[in-house]
């Protein structure tokens, strides 16, 4: 690898967000050589935008919470669609990640004992979300992050994967470019993590960054993993819709947590008129309960505000497709109606939900002590993505292993508020410990210099393109708003098929994007590189949402509104690349429950 | 739609110099939206950091008419655009491109400061038992973004350039953190004397006002610190006591 700068470790963590960087502390544990690859500087990755707080049976506010509950909470929330391995592993250990956090130098919010506070959150029967006021991602990054430098990881900032590198199955390492030069750089590792995230950037509204182009989806999808019920992405219900310049930033689920309320133009709280039969029994009949639930009363059920996010999504779009919409085509979202409950609402909602205080004031001249929100869904997370084994979080390529966002398994059809973080900690550091593991077993196999040449050649194409090729911001725009109109929230047979026509035009359009200036920092030629990723991505949600016939979770078919195809058990969704290089679909059923499970199913209602 | 001249800086650290576009600008948006639009439409190479647009993330630090600032929290609305907006990247280091600087010394120095040492676990499940109201004011300081718009303004650095002998206004409110942390036990007063140049501070309270955090960077973080280096060093009572003691 004469031609471009190498780096040699036993393992090699591509994505520094929560996953990834619990994912190098765990395999940086013993004498293992770790690197670790940041798209962005270090700690900026998407984790830092988290706010709600992060999820574990702590029961250090409701003594009754238990693994077992938030077990069959995240089994319900994901409509049984979920690897039960994955939910229950999380739920058990998921405490112990958050205590480690505390003494790494995390300072939760504490309870009046001095314990670890926790909040209510949607689909979670007890309070469980540890926070800290709503900046909760910031805390959780910062403290893996100011953890982490003092563990001897080998930190690459502002790079890029490109490729990953394979002798015969086996993953031998990754291609990549730094931003600054646009040098390329090759690692060669015995083990790989992928923990890149999501894939936001493939639809026009959304809360996520320039970053979370399906990367790590991707690039195991062209190593011969498999990526599993991507058609489940989560659109948050709450976004700001006003004005226009921040569409899409996500408004957390804090609010409602807090007392807030949902209404319609007319007033009405629109929650309470459509409560599915899953949650009936947990659901609140009246204001005043949902009032109480949100202020700590046990005996209380849970406001409708707080059922799951899929469903209030779908309330929200109702409400504006029938006209009864806000003036910027949202709905409000009032937590200054507080005011009539408690003396000091202005003061307590400032310190409970300052960073959306301050959002709101700055960035719409709204006061939320005052007035109400308007807000409607963004695209938010995505529940699918890569297959990987419960227990060791390898995919089925010898030695890749992916965790967090770009993994799959835990949140099936929809995903519980908090069960990101919590899922990052716990998967994060199985991801390293196994790929650790696996570095120790397996010895390193020499890269192939001559695939690292056609790869390098391939990187920079858009440069030698012709320059009427095509501006790559012209196809990234043109590709987000036909995914948010045909594979958005409501899907049908017509659309997605069109969908997936478009993707291939655009796909070929590509091919020929142009890329001007050189080599440094240059945005337009790591725009065009994204591309790839998000295409295939997006092709990949489009092929499984065509797949399910049916409206489950986050999933919802105009033409097929049943939860599920009549004679069909719960299956999931199964994309991956053919001998012959094309997409392929098919369907697996559901990992079946062991009777243990579900009597604990059973036993929580 | 009404239309503004951006004045962006363009170049690297060999070349640079400012470029006026001028884009479309619409209601509620902010600096970075238009350097965006201008990146898309005009100057597809143009070198820019973000990553939130929520003020979160802290990545599009940028001076805009002279003002250190967030991009994505600066509203046009609030600046005049009869004339052109300047946009330029932080001052206080290195440049790479454009409006991205290199901002690495600021990550060399959090990894040479002594981490975070807890007592040992108030509990058997290794958790601590903390008041609220001890926590609250290392909270504050835990809402630092990283942003570096407080290294960007302060002297020491951005004139002086004593980024050799002094860590600047991000790590103080780092050193406060872990030297107010309820459950830490270490002692990190001799470096910020001697390594972290604390004394340098003339408590101009630039940092302060330029926090998009709005965290009281000298009152609450510098000043303590430098009245706990001056009661551990400097306090005569103290001096004599350690002479007879040894």
């Amino acid at each position: 690898m004469s031609s471009f700068e190498s780096f040699d470790y036993d393992v090699l963590i591509i994505g520094a967000g929560g996953a990834g960087l619990r994912a190098a502390i765990e395999a940086a544990n013993g004498d293992l050589k770790v690197g670790l690859i940041c798209k962005s500087l270090l700690g900026k990755a998407h984790t830092v935008m988290a706010e709600g707080g992060v999820a574990a049976a702590l029961a250090n506010v409701d003594e009754r919470d238990s693994w077992k509950a938030h077990f069959a909470d995240t089994m319900r929330g994901g409509q049984y669609l979920s690897n039960p391995r994955m939910a229950e592993l999380h739920a058990k250990e998921s405490p112990d990640r958050v205590r480690e956090l505390e003494a790494w130098g995390a300072l939760f919010d504490r309870t009046e004992e001095g314990s670890i506070l926790q909040r209510n959150f949607g689909g979670h029967q007890y309070p469980r979300l540890a926070h800290v006021g709503d900046r909760t991602g910031l805390e959780m990054i910062r403290a893996l992050q100011d953890h982490g430098i003092h563990q001897g990881i080998e930190v690459h900032m502002e790079n890029t994967v490109t490729s990953l590198l394979q002798t015969d199955d086996r993953i031998t390492g990754a291609f990549g470019y730094e931003r600054e030069k646009g040098r390329f750089k090759v690692f060669s590792a015995k083990a790989v993590v992928l923990a890149t995230g999501g894939v936001g950037k493939a639809y026009k509204i959304t809360s996520n960054s320039w970053e979370y182009t399906g990367d790590g989806h991707s690039l195991a999808y062209h190593a011969g993993a498999e990526l599993i019920d991507m058609e489940f992405v989560q659109f948050h219900p709450t976004g700001m819709v006003w004005p226009p310049s921040v569409r899409g930033i996500l408004v957390t689920e804090g609010v409602r947590g807090e007392g807030g309320i949902l209404k319609n133009s007319e007033g009405n709280r629109f929650m309470f008129d459509d409560i599915p039969d899953l949650y009936v029994n947990q659901t609140a009949d009246n204001p005043e309960e949902g009032w109480k639930y949100t202020q700590g009363d046990r005996e209380a059920r849970r406001p409708p505000e707080l059922l799951t996010r899929d469903h209030i999504a779908r309330c929200i779009v109702r409400e504006v497709q029938e006209g009864r919409g806000s003036p910027h085509g949202g709905v409000f979202l009032d937590i200054a109606w507080i005011k009539e409950k408690l003396p000091n609402a202005q003061e307590h909602i400032r310190r409970k939900l300052p960073s959306m205080y301050h959002q709101f004031k700055e960035l719409a001249d709204i006061d939320i002590t005052e007035e109400p929100m308007e807000v409607g869904p963004t695209t938010h997370y995505i529940m699918g993505g890569i297959r990987v084994d419960a227990d060791t979080q390898m995919t089925c390529v010898p030695g890749l292993f992916a965790a967090g966002e770009c993994a799959a398994g835990l949140h099936g059809a929809n995903r519980l508020g908090g069960n990101s973080l919590s899922d990052l900690l716990v998967f994060g550091k199985r991801a390293g410990e196994y790929a650790s593991k696996f570095a120790e077993e397996n010895a390193s196999i020499p890269l192939d210099e001559s695939t690292i040449n056609t790869i390098a050649q391939n990187v920079l194409k858009p440069f030698e393109n012709p320059e009427d090729g095509g501006n790559p911001y012209d196809i990234q725009a043109e590709l987000q708003d036909k995914m948010q109109e045909l594979v958005g929230i409501a899907r049908s047979q017509e659309s997605l098929t069109q969908a997936l026509d478009e993707i291939q035009q655009l796909r070929d359009k590509s091919l020929n994007v142009h890329t001007i200036g050189n080599r440094e920092y240059n945005s337009g030629w790591h725009t065009a590189l994204d591309l790839d990723c998000l295409l295939t991505i997006s092709e990949a949600i489009a092929l499984a949402a065509l797949e399910r016939r049916a409206s489950i979770g986050a999933h919802s078919r105009d033409d097929y509104p049943e939860k599920e195809e009549e004679g069909v058990g719960k299956y999931n969704t199964i994309v991956n690349k053919n001998s012959e290089g094309n997409m392929e679909i098919r369907r697996e059923s559901v990992t079946e429950l062991t009777d243990e499970q579900k009597q604990i199913i059973e036993e929580m209602g | 739609m009404a239309k503004a001249t951006f004045r962006i800086w363009r170049g690297d650290a060999e070349k640079a110099d400012f470029v006026d576009y001028e884009t479309e600008v619409s209601d509620g948006m902010v600096v970075l939206d238009a350097v965006h639009r201008i990146q898309a439409e005009q100057a597809n190479d143009l070198a820019v950091r973000w990553n939130c647009k929520a003020g979160k993330c802290g990545s599009c630090s940028a001076e805009v008419n002279g003002n250190p600032k967030l991009m994505c929290m600066t509203r046009l609305n609030d600046i005049p655009l009869d004339k052109p907006v300047t946009v330029e990247p932080m001052r206080a280091f290195p440049i790479i491109k454009d409006l991205v600087t290199d901002v690495s010394w600021n990550y060399k120095v959090k990894e040479k400061m002594r981490p975070f040492n807890p007592r040992p676990a108030d509990a058997e499940d290794g958790t601590w038992r903390m008041e609220q109201v001890d926590i609250d004011h290392v909270q504050e300081f835990r809402k630092c973004i990283e942003c570096f718009l407080c290294q960007d303004v302060c002297h020491v650095l951005r004139d002086h350039h004593l980024h050799d002998e002094f860590i600047g206004p991000r790590f103080f409110v780092y050193a406060a953190s872990l030297e107010m942390h309820p459950i830490d036990t270490d002692n990190r007063l001799e470096e910020l004397k001697n390594e972290d140049g604390i004394g340098y501070c003339n408590i101009t309270k630039c940092c302060t006002k330029v926090c998009p955090e709005h965290i009281t960077i000298t009152d609450n973080a510098i000043i303590p610190l430098k009245e706990r280096v001056v009661d551990e060093f400097y306090d005569p009572l103290r001096r004599l006591f350690k002479i007879i003691t040894g």
